[in-house]
């Protein structure tokens, strides 16, 4: 039965959060009530990735791009565009500067992206395995089991010059190969998508858009290094990927292309899912496998290495989400093809969440090398209200800062390193000039002290004190000294910790030292905050030529002390001010000021 | 296994395949500073102060965790790894308490020897001690979590070598905590006194319960007669505080020393292992030649394996000795047949132990039968390393005592009484009688290898007239399973037992082994003690316990016959089944 429209509704978590699941009923009842059902099919993809403007709901073929759609819009969506053909004006996407409604192909958001990773989500629905299939889904893995021996698809890989979307960018095929050149014996295959960096969600649009994708992945892995059982190790506070992975093992499994004798080889491969409780370490490799194991998530001394001693103290490979997504491509199109995308030794796409002060946050896919501007002022559309760019952080907590010198950085893998960041799972954070980087640096350590599993020394006590002392500083009791100490504290930290938490967690505290010194010691020599962020040292006041005594301020004030007559200069109390910003905020005369 | 050849800090040195550089780098006489290690112990590579590095390598690499390879180049010292170093020790320092001063583990602590060689003057991070409370639950052991340094050791010995489980990792971060899960006490859980986690714990937060205190006191006192008791293990490691190595036997300086501080009467526990062997040997000879009881037979000398089986095994119970522990039986010969002989009442006698062992603390109000003469049998036990301390402290000059005898009635012991506390011992010992009651003479070599050393299941078959008696022994708590489990698959399978006796001691090596023994034992410490047990056998006039005039004096005076009915009333005892967690 063919179709005459097809309308995608995204189905993705946040969207989802959005309701989303609203929309989608309400359009097939609209369609119903309108007698058109048999004509359009309406399908629940994965993520978009333009979050921001979510939920978003595409027409096809008519390239209508509707976006923050509500489910009450559903009726005026069947009513005008299917049954009239009359595009709903209010809802369609308009660039920031534009009048003009824009075409799916337009949006300049999509412009400079590439998606490899990232092509099914979107598109089809993750819930059914022939939309899948339709896009080329277990083609690779057919081409693998007939016509490609596991040496070949090491080849190809390394001619794709993949490398771990993780954060390491270790080659994938070098990973493979260590797990394949031990002799027989039971091996395995495990799938981290315990995702975890602070506003991090690239592993879970993977999953819930595209989940066959990495389970095909997973079972080329196997045939390739003679594994027969795979693990899928997810935070379960990913229930739509908890659930949509669940569904696609079943409908795989049914359909032959998981389970034994796989399209009727001898091939047999099993994948099942291990829930993590959350912990941040458990996206540490050796973490995970203890997790897989029941044992508590702390890290293992590699080596030995996981491609050799693993899971159960089998060899087992073990990748990133991100990375397994890329491999059916790679095997399909080939690893010259992928090759081609890239920069240096940093080939292929890579995806990034992109928030902050940004104004098109989302989930993005671009090709490495692209320069750091391309993302934040055409993907991201910029920083809004017109502020200046400060900085992004890459990497998440274990990252660091890029500053505005370095905006026309090409992001890979090779350069980000060269800045004293890292590439990580693909966190991308814009900040702008309201942002205080001391700020930064102690939010990620407050992360990293939580989220430190305590098994080693460095990390345990190191975190702490770095914490601790970034917070004096933050309040005005920061010492000239305290910045060798970090200095100290951060390289024991990088040398002696036992896995990478605690080896990149005081990379924010250096970053940030390194490329904002002045504004840290501004902290400590001047008890100033320049951003005006660190409420110790920061005061609000009334500019008396400025206030004209509109009283709003006061009114808004949460704990009443500032006062003033009507139409006279009002004044803030600073003994019992709580610094909340609120009157900065309310002022329409620009008459509080921040010191 | 074959030999690699490496470098360290430049000197070549061959050592075997899988060697860590902690181990290589002692080849090149090159100690490597560590907390968290322990050779018992895989490595668990949490300190971080082990770091090295390795030429071609951008990481430094955990000494205790990283094998050698062929050709690899290993710096284990440089003003960098230094500065790590400290840095590492100081943020340690940063979260311990400063109170050596009123620490057990005072000049005696490994966190102290690494900030005294580093030499550390200041902390120069802000301090951040928790507090938490002690648990002292157990009779045996202290927990101080605030000393903690979270090297794990002593949840990886109560897991993995001993497979009790008691200890955890609980929190995360630095809220991580070595305790039990749960939020109980350690006396509801599986703990089972063994005090291996205090032996391993490289600073004060485990320690054992200290006596002494009472001790001190009832010899001041004087209105009781005082009567030690000095268990196997305790003459060959007691040395070791006063600068004798390992496995040095000081049997008569201790005895010196006991009555120096003020012990009435000094008798050896070994007598009472002569007593055990007379019993347990009768009652392996009723169940296997006559066949009135139940086979395997299973040794219960070890208070921490009694407990251990009452918890994981209590459908073994029937498989138990019901002989006491030698320490029990001397607790009621003391209080009975030697009071009687100096005209005293139980009550007026206060009689301690000196025990290489936290459990025996334990012990000695575990049930009503250890209290089989109307009072405790024994009033206190000390520790090997409580009794170093009261000698140091008393002022005594142990390396310039006297060798004294221990008071005859219940101080002649026989070889085979002094090899109780190596693992395998009381199976040797026990064989010996066995053997004689069995046929009416002795074994023609009374040694008898297969039980000795270190392996962690050991067993062997003895030709008894023609019969093939099959044993096991097992140390180190986590090696019971493996014998218990073969024991129960053999029954539920309806077939033959694949033993006839079987001992198990809870710690590795046996009581040489002891929680309660002076710090610093690793297996080749545990060697030389045990081969100080066996030379203080092979140095006996007698070599089988039934030989001991003291003790066919005992029968003939007092106990009339093994498994008679003055033995029922003094020396046997019974077991119940216990609830894992208590609550």
């Amino acid at each position: 039965m063919a179709y005459n429209q097809y309308i995608l509704v995204c189905g993705g978590t946040a969207c989802m959060s959005s309701k989303a699941e609203d929309i989608y009923c309400n359009l097939l009842d609209e369609l119903d009530a309108a007698g058109v059902r048999q004509d359009v099919q309406v399908v629940k993809t994965g993520c978009f990735g333009f979050c921001e403007k979510g939920p978003i709901v595409k027409v096809l073929p008519d390239e209508a791009f509707y976006v923050e759609v509500k489910p009450e819009d559903a009726k005026e969506l069947v009513a005008e565009h299917v049954v009239k053909g009359r595009a709903v004006d209010r809802l369609l996407y308009r660039e920031a500067d534009s009048k003009e409604n824009a075409k799916i192909d337009d949006i300049s958001f999509y412009q400079k992206q590439v998606r490899v990773v990232l092509r099914n989500c979107g598109f089809i629905n993750p819930e059914s395995i022939e939309e899948y299939i339709a896009r080329d889904g277990y083609a690779a893995l057919e081409q693998v089991l007939t016509e490609m021996s596991g040496d070949d698809v090491i080849a190809e890989l390394e001619k794709s010059g993949l490398r771990g979307r993780g954060g390491a960018g270790f080659p994938t095929f070098k990973k493979w190969s260590f797990t394949k050149q031990v002799e027989g014996g039971q091996k395995y295959v495990v799938c981290n998508a315990d995702e975890g960096d602070p506003g991090a969600y690239m592993d879970r649009s993977i999953l819930e858009g595209d989940p066959h994708n990495v389970l095909e992945a997973m079972a080329i892995a196997g045939y390739t290094v003679g594994a027969d059982s795979g693990y899928i190790y997810i935070r379960a506070e990913y229930p739509l990927a908890i659930r949509r992975l669940q569904k696609a093992i079943e409908d795989a499994t049914e359909m032959g292309l998981l389970g034994d004798n796989i399209l009727g080889t001898d091939f047999s491969f099993s994948v099942e899912i291990r829930l993590g409780a959350g912990a941040f370490v458990c996206g540490e490799e050796t973490a995970l496998l203890a997790s897989i194991e029941g044992e508590r998530g702390m890290p293992r001394p590699r080596p030995p290495f996981p491609a050799v001693k693993g899971l159960w103290d089998q060899p087992t490979v073990i990748n990133n989400v991100e990375t397994w997504a890329n491999i059916p491509v790679i095997i399909t199109k080939g690893g010259d093809w992928f090759a081609k995308i890239g920069n240096g030794a940093s080939k292929g796409t890579k995806v990034f969440a992109l928030t902050g002060k940004i104004r098109n946050s989302g989930l993005v896919e671009v090709p490495m090398g692209t320069p750091l501007r391309d993302i934040v002022y055409n993907v991201g559309g910029g920083i809004p209200d017109g502020k200046a760019f400060k900085a992004v952080q890459t990497g998440g907590p274990s990252g660091g800062v890029i500053t505005a010198d370095y905006i026309d950085v090409p992001i890979d893998f090779e350069h980000l390193q060269e800045l004293g960041s890292i590439m990580g799972s693909g966190g991308m954070i814009v900040m702008d000039e309201d942002d205080c980087m001391l700020d930064v640096a102690k939010f990620y350590l407050e992360f990293t002290v939580e989220e430190s599993c305590g098994k080693c020394a460095p990390c345990r006590v190191g975190g702490r004190k770095l914490h601790t002392i970034l917070d004096k500083i933050s309040k005005g009791q920061g010492k000239p000294e305290h910045l060798d100490q970090i200095a100290e504290i951060g390289l024991s930290m990088q040398r002696a910790s036992l896995c990478g938490l605690g080896q990149t967690a005081p990379n924010p505290a250096l970053s940030v030292i390194r490329y904002f010194r002045d504004e840290i010691e501004a902290h400590i020599t001047e008890q100033q905050c320049p951003a005006g962020v660190c409420k110790d040292l920061v005061q609000y006041f009334i500019l008396p030529d400025k206030c004209i005594g509109c009283t709003l301020c006061a009114r808004r004030c949460p704990v009443n002390v500032i006062s003033g007559e009507r139409k006279q200069v009002h004044e803030i109390d600073q003994s019992g001010c709580i610094k909340c910003g609120e009157c900065y905020e309310a002022c329409k005369f620009g008459a509080v000021a921040r010191r | 296994m074959k030999d690699i050849q490496c470098q360290i800090n430049g000197i070549e040195v061959r050592v075997p395949e899988g060697t860590s550089i902690y181990h290589a780098a002692k080849e090149a006489n090159v100690q490597i500073p560590a907390l968290c290690y322990h050779p018992d112990l895989p490595a668990w590579a949490a300190c971080g102060i082990c770091v090295t590095k390795i030429e071609g390598s951008p990481k430094m690499m955990r000494a205790c965790a990283t094998t050698v390879q062929p050709g690899m180049k290993v710096i284990t010292h440089d003003s960098e790894l230094h500065q790590v170093r400290k840095t590492v020790i100081e943020l340690i320092l940063s979260t311990h308490p400063n109170s050596c001063l009123t620490c057990p583990r005072n000049q005696n602590c490994e966190l102290q020897r690494l900030a005294a060689e580093f030499g550390i003057r200041e902390i120069p991070y802000e301090m951040n001690v928790p507090t938490i409370e002690k648990d002292e639950s157990t009779p045996s052991i202290v927990l101080d979590p605030e000393k903690c340094v979270k090297c794990g050791r002593c949840v990886n010995v109560c897991q993995h070598m001993q497979n009790v489980w008691a200890l955890e990792f609980i929190g995360r971060g630095d809220d991580t905590q070595m305790k039990p899960a749960g939020d109980i006490a350690l006396n509801e859980t599986p703990c089972i006194k063994c005090g291996q986690c205090s032996a391993h714990c490289p600073v004060g937060a485990i320690y054992e319960k200290d006596d002494t205190r009472e001790v001190i006191r009832a010899l001041r006192n004087g209105t009781q007669t005082s009567v030690a008791q000095v268990a196997p293990a305790v003459r060959v490691s007691l040395g070791e505080a006063f600068g004798y190595e390992p496995g040095e036997i000081s049997t008569g300086k201790l005895y010196a020393a006991l009555r120096r501080l003020g012990f009435d009467t000094v008798f050896d526990t070994n007598f009472a292992a002569d007593l055990t062997i007379m019993e347990e040997a009768s009652e392996f000879v009723k169940r296997f030649a006559k066949g009135d009881g139940k086979l395997p037979m299973i040794t219960t000398c070890c208070p921490s394996w009694v407990d251990y089986m009452e918890k994981y095994y209590p459908e073994t119970i029937p498989n138990f000795s019901t002989a006491k522990s030698p320490q029990m039986m001397m607790g009621a010969m003391v209080k009975s047949y030697y009071a009687e002989q100096i005209g005293k009442r139980p009550d007026e006698i206060f009689h301690v132990s000196i025990m290489p062992c936290t459990s025996k603390k334990y012990e000695i109000t575990r049930d009503e039968h250890m209290y089989s003469t109307g009072h405790k049998d024994v009033d206190v036990v000390i520790t090997t390393r409580e009794l170093a301390r009261m000698i140091k402290s008393a002022g005594i000059k142990f390396s310039e005592l006297e060798d004294e005898e221990a008071d005859p009635a219940l101080g002649i012991y026989s070889g085979a009484g002094t090899i109780f506390g190596a693992t395998g011992g009381v199976m040797e010992a026990a064989l010996r009688s066995a053997y004689n009651f069995i046929t009416g003479d002795n074994m023609a070599r009374v040694e008898f290898e297969p039980v000795r050393g270190l392996e962690g299941v050991k067993e062997a078959a003895v030709d008894i007239e023609g019969t093939e008696v099959r044993v096991a022994v097992a140390h180190q708590m986590g090696n019971a399973s493996e014998v218990m489990n073969r024991i129960k698959a053999a029954e539920e399978a309806g077939e033959e037992p694949p033993w006839h006796f079987i001992e198990i001691m809870a710690c590795r090596g046996g009581c040489i082994g002891g929680g309660g023994q002076p710090y610093g034992a690793t297996d080749e410490v545990r060697k030389k003690r045990m081969a100080g047990l066996y030379s203080d056998d092979q140095q006996s006039v007698t070599r089988v316990s039934h030989e001991n005039p003291q003790i066919q004096a005992i029968y003939k005076n007092f106990l009339g016959e093994p498994l008679g009915e003055k033995s029922h009333q003094y020396l046997h005892t019974h077991y119940t089944a216990r609830k894992l967690y208590q609550r």
